[in-house]
């Protein structure tokens, strides 16, 4: 009796078990990351690609079509990269407000009294999901914005002109003067121009995000209990009251961790740009591997931003987590 | 004001009562419904002036072989129509058997309403769609031919089933794997067919095959991961976790942009697949990290009890999870999942971006083409359906399979 509790074979020794289990995975895993570290540091020596940045500091000698920083070829590379992570940046910002937007209209419009708006809402929602964002990019921009007229013939509305060299917005030019956009020798000029390209991105980016945040803001609107409802209509409020200062308050620490995963995957869907034409960071990160064959610090770079950018929004969201919980006294 | 009013539990008037309540209830409601009835008519009546009369849709017509198969070679595309035929069969034989042993979902019907809508629909669209395409009669029979046989499988093994011995019914679920094997051998080669290599495949071909390959083997890739996240030992815990937040911190394209241009830096020389199944194989571990997620949320709703139980029943660890804890978590884990194979299904046109001639990049060399210049909205449109197809049909199974899974459905 005493025997076999002493001798416990090894294979079925808690102690020793583990051990072994993690010896065996580190192990192999050790030894796959050798060998493919081993051959990339071999064949990027051979190749005379082995990391380094000094390449950064040469001049890019490729253009940008659009750049919020001054920039032209005779730049460095460095300087390229920051264009494309400036203009990556700004479609996220401009993406994330829009899709809370149009989103959270949405999901609230699924719960709306009329059935005409309400069926409306969950068909945006179940056409958009069902369609691949790359096809909807091609879609908008290919079909729908570069199909627009031109000149006289544009889309005018009072302060927004859309034709096919661009969305013209009136904004405030030099000093304080409110501006509106003006055809000038058959050329529309404004104060805040947006490019096709990036207006066929914002645009898929928008409709494609706003069914998803449609769908977050649907699923925290419906855990609110009924009984807050009745209540508030009870009380005398209206829909839109009842909606703002009731319901939504308690959906929202439902819908902001939801929101959270739907931002990072609107800025990881940024970088499908390349495919409308929009020089975002991947986009010159492609045209720079393809002048510099710098494969390795490239991706390097492409992953580090995203990672932070991913790390900044949620960060953002965390805080605004924090803000909507409901503070118990 | 007519005499059906006296009638109060008329079906039609409740209907139109309900309808009026819905749409015009107050003014405001008026207002927004005659905007959108507005709205919607006009869209719709242009939409079909549209496609009636502008739309030039020999750009398809022109394509279909090679928006199904991009340039495979015309030899051997026998090939594809058998593993076509034999999916056909297969399928029809396991629908059957479905509906011949009844399950929880379903009342042991043999002909429920939604089978006979499904049948009707692909006798439509086996007789549509072909004239649509402007197929020659030859082709037109075939897809009469391949559809008959289904429904005809589908009749023989739900009227006759119950009585064909159990060891044939247990083989189907050995039968689907192997002929995914064989349907391998049919389009790449081998076994004593001439080879047609990966860069010739394109078109639907290369999109199913690119998407079914990656959700196969990302299952098991994504289990493990869950579960080596979840372990208490924290080599596997920290290994996971790094796999699982490097692949979900980077877009896709960024991860193809590796498997193109860095992989083949990273394997001995010669090891490197060519750039299909380097692609196939990044979507394959982008896939796998998603369905860990997916995964691990499943294991982590089974109670820790279900567990102990098991061990305490002298389970060893292997067989406490894969025989209690990993059915449990997966049935939780299904929507979540079939929702990352309907993205990863979206994601494989993201190969067009990497010079792959899937679905979308054969579309993109089509529409280069002089001859069909400028036809951008009529290909868009068709591909766009034609996802959304596919899609909508994989969320509707995938409810389907919640339904007949779910324990506490009572079966009738």
């Amino acid at each position: 009796m005493s025997r076999s509790l002493e001798r416990i074979p090894w294979w079925r020794d808690r102690r020793v078990l583990p051990w072994i289990v993690q010896g065996v995975v580190g192990l192999t895993l050790l030894l796959v990351i050798a060998l493919l570290l081993g051959n990339l540091v071999r064949n990027l020596t051979a190749a005379g690609l082995l990391l380094s940045w000094r390449w950064l500091g040469q001049p890019a000698s490729f253009d940008v079509a659009e750049s919020l920083v001054p920039f032209d070829a005779s730049m460095p590379y460095w300087r390229a990269l920051l264009v494309g992570l400036v203009n990556s940046l700004r479609a996220i910002l401009v993406g994330l407000v829009g899709a809370t937007l149009l989103g959270t209209a949405m999901g609230m419009a699924s719960f709306s009294g009329n059935g005409l708006l309400r069926r409306l809402a969950r068909g945006y929602v179940e056409v958009i999901r069902n369609i691949p964002l790359l096809l909807q990019l091609l879609f908008w921009y290919f079909v729908v914005f570069l199909a627009l007229p031109n000149g006289t013939a544009a889309f005018q509305l009072p302060g927004i002109v859309l034709s096919k060299s661009g969305l013209y917005l009136a904004w405030f030019s030099q000093g304080f003067s409110w501006q509106g956009p003006e055809l000038v020798n058959e050329v529309w000029r404004a104060p805040l121009r947006l490019s096709v390209e990036f207006s066929a991105l914002l645009t898929g980016l928008i409709t494609y995000t706003g069914a998803f945040v449609a769908e977050v803001v649907r699923g925290g609107i419906a855990s609110v209990p009924k009984g807050q409802w009745e209540a508030a209509t009870s009380l005398g409020l209206h829909w839109s009251a009842s909606m703002r200062s009731v319901v939504l308050p308690q959906a929202l620490r439902v819908i902001v961790p939801g929101l959270n995963s739907q931002y990072i995957s609107l800025a990881k869907n940024s970088s499908l740009a390349v495919a409308v034409g929009y020089v975002d960071l991947y986009s010159v990160s492609e045209t720079t591997l393809n002048q510099t064959g710098r494969a390795l610090e490239v991706f390097l770079l492409l992953l580090g931003s995203y990672l932070i950018i991913d790390l900044l929004i949620s960060a953002v969201m965390n805080g605004v987590n924090q803000l909507v919980q409901i503070r118990e006294r | 004001m007519r005499p059906a009013r006296a009638a109060p539990g008329s079906i039609q008037r409740s209907w139109a009562h309900a309808l009026r309540q819905e749409l015009f209830g107050s003014p405001a409601d008026s207002l927004i419904s005659v905007l959108l009835i507005s709205t919607i008519i006009a869209a719709a009546f242009s939409l079909v002036r549209w496609a009636l009369g502008q739309a030039q849709w020999a750009v398809i017509q022109a394509n279909t072989t090679l928006f199904a198969v991009g340039r495979y070679p015309v030899q051997q595309q026998w090939r594809l129509w058998l593993l076509l035929v034999l999916v056909a069969a297969l399928s029809g034989l396991s629908w059957g058997l479905l509906r011949a042993y009844p399950r929880a979902d379903r009342s042991g019907q043999l002909w429920p309403f939604n089978d006979r809508l499904a049948v009707g629909l692909l006798g439509f669209l086996a007789a549509w769609l072909p004239a649509a395409l402007a197929l020659g009669f030859p082709l037109q029979w075939r897809w009469c031919g391949i559809t008959a046989l289904l429904v005809a499988m589908r009749w023989l093994a739900g009227h006759w089933g119950r009585s064909w011995p159990p060891g044939l019914v247990k083989l189907i679920p050995v039968i689907w794997p192997l002929l995914y094997l064989f349907g391998m051998v049919l389009i790449a080669g081998g076994l004593g067919l001439p080879r047609v290599s990966p860069s010739e495949w394109g078109g639907l071909l290369l999109t199913l095959l690119m998407a079914s390959f990656a959700i196969l083997l990302s299952f098991p890739i994504g289990v493990v991961v869950a579960l080596g996240r979840r372990s208490q030992l924290p080599l596997l815990r920290w290994s996971s976790v790094l796999y699982i937040e490097f692949i979900r911190g980077a877009p896709l394209i960024t991860l193809l942009f590796l498997g193109q241009n860095i992989l083949g830096y990273m394997l001995p020389g010669g090891w490197a697949p060519d750039r299909v199944w380097r692609a196939a194989w990044v979507l394959t571990f982008f896939c796998g990290a998603y369905l860990a997620e997916a995964v691990r949320a499943g294991l982590s709703a089974v109670p820790p009890g279900q567990l102990e139980a098991a061990r305490s029943l002298g389970l060893t660890m292997p067989q406490a999870l894969q025989r209690v804890v990993l059915p449990q978590a997966l049935r939780i884990a299904l929507p979540a999942a079939v929702g990352q194979f309907i993205s990863l299904l979206q994601d494989t046109t993201l190969l067009s971006l990497i010079g792959l001639l899937d679905l979308l990049g054969t579309a993109r060399t089509v529409m280069a083409n002089p001859e069909f210049l400028g036809k951008n909205a009529e290909v868009y449109l068709t591909l766009a359906v034609l996802f959304w197809c596919c899609c909508a049909a994989l969320g509707l199974g995938s409810r389907a399979l919640e339904r007949r899974l779910d324990p506490t459905h009572s079966p009738a």
